[in-house]
């Protein structure tokens, strides 16, 4: 158990380890509406030129973001979040799919406007090895 | 080529978007977020929230279809087809809960060409129907130039 207030620059958080599978994407894009069949269909994704069928960015930006959220225990904490999409993440028709690997560092703590304790962490995701986000970084109000 | 002179420019305010419970559950389940208060109502009151409480990238989610009808409109000249998300930012000025409705403003903010691909950053404005600012979200949308 994490103790929030001594939270500090520096201090890594609890890696995550996530498998993506093409189950996960079209449930994803039910969900979002992102009907892109680059996300669903091989032929699509060859033909633009893709290794195969990929992950919706959005859905990677948010299993990441998962990190930061399940540190804290809170999806309502985050305050903002961004990320560059900087590799696609290929996610194989098999029952392992994708492994997404995701680890998170506190760049700052600061005080935010309303006195909550606000930290600052840098998300790395990667994928087969290589970060698939790029400059992913969110704010996140500590909790106590 | 797109159309230039739409930068600085917006939008006409969205139809207000009805949160549901169940659209929540629903993305919350799918991005794989077992929170309680993302699924049980007993579970968001009791940690302060009127109602279920929506993933952090949900508010970006609801602005794609408002982007994507700008974007195929050929007025504005882009190549859709072709279209790559180049990166995201989310800033929550609230979270988004079940029963919110929600106005959504699209502001064209930059439109540059650099090495044969244009490269627009579309904000949008996220607000309760009576203007409260809930969120603000930031796409940069790449597409390839016409060569």
């Amino acid at each position: 158990m994490t103790d929030f207030s001594a939270v500090a620059k520096g201090d890594e958080l609890p890696p995550l380890i996530l498998q993506v599978t093409r189950a996960d994407l079209v449930r994803y894009a039910g969900a979002s509406g992102d009907f892109n069949p680059i996300h669903w269909n091989d032929r699509t994704a060859a033909a633009v030129g893709l290794p195969g069928v990929i992950a919706h960015g959005m859905l990677t930006m948010a299993l990441a973001g998962r990190l930061v959220t399940g540190w804290v225990g809170d999806p309502a904490a985050l305050r903002s979040y961004g990320v560059r999409f900087t590799r696609p993440v290929v996610v194989p028709d098999d029952d392992e799919g994708a492994t997404l690997e995701l680890s998170g560092k506190v760049r700052d703590v600061v005080e935010g406007e309303d006195g909550s304790r606000i930290a600052k962490v840098d998300v790395t995701a990667k994928f087969d090895g290589r970060t698939v986000l790029g400059r992913a970084a969110a704010e996140v109000a500590l909790p106590g | 080529m797109p159309d230039e002179s739409w930068v600085g420019r917006s939008l006409e305010p969205s139809e207000p978007y009805h949160v549901s419970r169940e659209k929540i559950r629903e993305f919350a389940t799918a991005v794989g977020e077992h929170s309680r208060i993302c699924h049980e109502v007993a579970a968001a009151r009791a940690a302060g929230h009127p109602d279920v409480v929506a993933p952090p990238t949900f508010a970006a989610t609801i602005t794609m279809p408002l982007m994507e009808s700008f974007l195929r409109d050929p007025a504005f000249g882009w190549d859709y087809s072709r279209m790559v998300h180049g990166d995201q930012s989310i800033v929550l000025h609230r979270p988004i809960r079940g029963g919110d409705e929600l106005v959504t403003v699209v502001h064209v903010d930059d439109l540059t060409t650099r090495a044969g691909s244009h490269m627009l950053t579309l904000r949008c404005e996220i607000a309760d129907v009576d203007g409260g600012a809930v969120a603000t979200t930031k796409a940069m949308l790449v597409t390839q130039a016409a060569s």
